[in-house]
């Protein structure tokens, strides 16, 4: 009953909006639809400089709502909570068609969404999600970091390897990456399928992971897996393997696994001196457009990005120059 | 006169003391645990060449960021009495200029790597001018003055290249940051001899370390006696600053890789840490460079240990306070005084002893 009336109100102010709407802002609410003008499109993201993640997810949301795809795209970047609520706001009183938030923080949305309701504006997540009820955004599209330890560990089980002896180089602990990552992996071990040598947490610093791998060589144990939660990580592991003489990657003696997709990572995939490379899609900003034209519709209001692996036998130089981060 | 030699010889080794202890400390326990813990093995790596490999090779190839950076940190606490805290995020800058600079010429050669490491170095100098103009013109606390790069560095870093993690390859990158073909010692390591020969030179043909001395000492005497206080100071930052350059460029070449936010991480608390364990007065004054880098490798070699040990690397930075708690209060003056007087309670009624004994 509650949440009709909400809807009835929302109904009541949307259609008042619309009516005293002037000419520029173009039907607030008529988004997809509007006659000639463009969409306003309004992001909430955390900055490019937060990581290579975030500015390939940055430069998707510019190449898609772009003004040849018709649309008009205000952007506002912070690390902080507080600063994002004070953009979000700034765009509904400018008068933007669409909001789409990647939050830093999961809580103290309700004001703003609610607001953003009442203004007609039609919100969506990406990438993070809000403690907020459901009704207050149009869909969120996120990524699930448990299935891509999930997809990684299903190829390296696929590989049916006699033995699997395993170097686990794990990233910031406590971080949503780290935690999806190793979750797959731990429940192998648990299950006795796969051997633990050495778990540790390089805290996504390449030299370190080089460190943990060196000592591993040096205590003479023998292992034929790295499965590194980053590719800067698996880099650093290759290093050490190379110095020490020992073949990785197609053919080679260990496999290694990195995750993210940079593109130089996929590279190492092409040339074979890697194994496998996980990806955490950054592309939401396709599925959203297509959401917003209407040339898609959601059954669930959380849709869940498809991730990527790429495995080094099978790609080609189109995944990289598709799916790949950076340069 | 056989007195005398004896006191020479505790004098000299005086300030080594303690980094020498921690090292044959850490040498017997590694020993104790596993025999085999010091074996250098020679091994073929998948360029073919001919290297050496074992746990004693990790140890001083992988202090050697550490031990540059030890280097300059020591000069800068000699002069200025404070420490640098910045020397990670600068590492990160000048790492990142390198970069920057081999992704834009064409193709690698020796002269571009040259000319990437030389811009690196004027920027790190730059830097390091920022902060000395601070410290010794302006009279800021090292700490707090430094504070300003170690804020914002990672962020003018990212800036140069921006985000991702750019990689450069090249055979010369990794002949400075892992091994020259023919050669079985890693190369850095080699650096790391050849800069700390550089520093004996300097000392050795300027009064550098006289000058730099007391200027440390004290700052006001010094400028009465015609020292140029702030020039030595600015000086002392200047050249962190090139050691600060040859840190960054080991550390992108080692992997061929920059990434701004983790390269070098907390590295300042490490370097600081050696300069302390090298038994150099943080408050400024006399110091020994060997100390230092003595200090570094300790470092090293308990990081190295905890690993060998299965410790998770989230734990060894606990391990690695408790052991640094220990060595930095046994060499404190405190300790060290109240061992004095115990050493000269224990001797004098031996001579007591003996002088009844001859009667």
């Amino acid at each position: 009953m509650k949440k009709f009336r909400s809807m009835l109100i929302a109904v009541i102010l949307t259609m008042s909006l619309v009516l005293t709407a002037c000419g520029a802002s173009g039907g607030a609410a008529s988004g997809g639809s509007s006659s000639g003008g463009t969409i306003k499109v309004g992001v909430v993201n955390n900055p490019p400089s937060e990581s290579g993640y975030r500015e390939a997810n940055v430069k998707d949301m510019e190449a898609v709502f772009s003004a040849a795809n018709g649309y008009e795209l205000k952007t506002a970047y912070s690390l902080k909570n507080d600063e994002q609520l004070q953009a979000a706001q700034g765009f509904i009183t400018e008068g933007v068609d669409y909001l789409l938030i990647s939050a830093a923080e999961t809580t103290g949305w309700d004001e703003v969404l609610k607001k953003a309701q009442e203004a007609g504006i039609k919100v969506y997540l990406f990438d993070r999600m809000i403690d907020v009820d459901e009704s207050l955004y149009e869909a969120a599209v996120v990524s699930d970091m448990a299935k891509e330890g999930e997809t990684a560990v299903k190829w390296l089980l696929d590989q049916n390897l006699d033995a699997y002896n395993v170097i686990h180089i794990q990233g910031a602990m406590g971080s949503d990456a780290q935690i999806g990552r190793t979750g797959a992996l731990d429940e192998q071990f648990a299950s006795g399928k796969m051997t633990k040598i050495v778990q540790q947490t390089a805290t996504w610093d390449e030299a370190e992971a080089k460190k943990i791998v060196e000592s591993v060589i040096n205590s003479g144990e023998d292992f034929n897996v790295i499965y590194a939660e980053n590719d800067g990580m698996a880099k650093g592991a290759v290093a050490a393997l190379d110095e020490a003489g020992i073949t990785h990657g197609v053919d080679g003696k260990v496999i290694v696994m990195g995750f993210d997709c940079n593109k130089w990572a996929l590279r190492e995939l092409l040339a074979g001196a890697w194994n496998y490379d996980g990806q955490c899609s950054p592309f939401q900003a396709q599925i959203i457009s297509d959401l917003i034209k209407g040339v898609t519709t959601n059954s669930s209001k959380k849709i869940i990005n498809e991730e990527k692996g790429f495995d080094a036998k099978t790609i080609t130089q189109s995944d990289i120059d598709t799916y790949g981060l950076g340069e | 006169m056989k007195n005398g030699t004896k006191k020479t010889f505790s004098a000299g080794l005086g300030q080594l003391t303690i980094p020498i202890i921690a090292i044959c400390l850490l040498v017997i326990f590694n020993l104790i645990r596993d025999p085999g813990f010091f074996s250098i093995g020679i091994m073929h790596n998948n360029d073919g060449n001919i290297v050496l490999a074992g746990n004693l090779i990790s140890i001083i190839n992988g202090a050697s960021e550490l031990a540059v950076l030890a280097i300059g940190m020591t000069l800068v606490t000699a002069a200025c009495g404070g420490q640098d805290i910045s020397v990670g995020a600068a590492a990160a800058i000048a790492g990142s200029v390198f970069v920057k600079v081999l992704k834009s010429v064409p193709s690698i050669s020796g002269g571009t790597v040259l000319l990437a490491f030389l811009s690196a170095c004027v920027v790190a100098m730059l830097f390091g001018c920022f902060n000395g103009t601070l410290v010794a013109v302006f009279h800021i606390q090292p700490m707090i003055a430094t504070l300003i790069l170690y804020t914002c560095g990672r962020s003018i870093a990212y800036w140069i290249n921006g985000g991702a993690t750019p990689t450069v390859d090249s055979p010369i990158l990794s002949g400075i940051g892992s091994f020259i073909p023919g050669i079985p010692i890693p190369t850095p390591v080699l650096i790391v001899i050849a800069l700390a020969l550089l520093f004996k030179l300097l000392f050795h043909f300027t009064s550098l370390e006289l000058l730099t001395q007391s200027v440390g000492i004290n700052g006001s005497a010094a400028r009465l006696n015609g020292i140029n206080a702030t020039f030595i100071r600015l000086l002392s930052f200047i050249l962190l600053g090139v050691c600060v350059s040859v840190a960054g460029t080991i550390g992108v070449s080692r992997l061929g890789l920059i990434n701004h936010e983790t390269l070098l991480l907390d590295v300042e608390m490490d370097a600081i840490l050696a300069v302390a364990i090298g038994g150099n007065n943080l408050g400024g004054g006399k110091f020994k460079i060997g100390g230092s880098i003595i200090g570094a490798y300790v470092i090293q070699m308990l990081t190295i240990t905890l690993y060998a040990m299965k410790v998770s690397s989230t734990d060894v930075k606990a391990y690695k306070a408790i052991v640094i708690i220990l060595l930095v209060v046994i060499g404190s003056p405190v300790v060290k005084a109240r061992f004095e007087k115990w050493v000269a309670q224990f001797r004098t009624p031996k001579l007591k002893a003996s002088t009844k004994g001859a009667e």
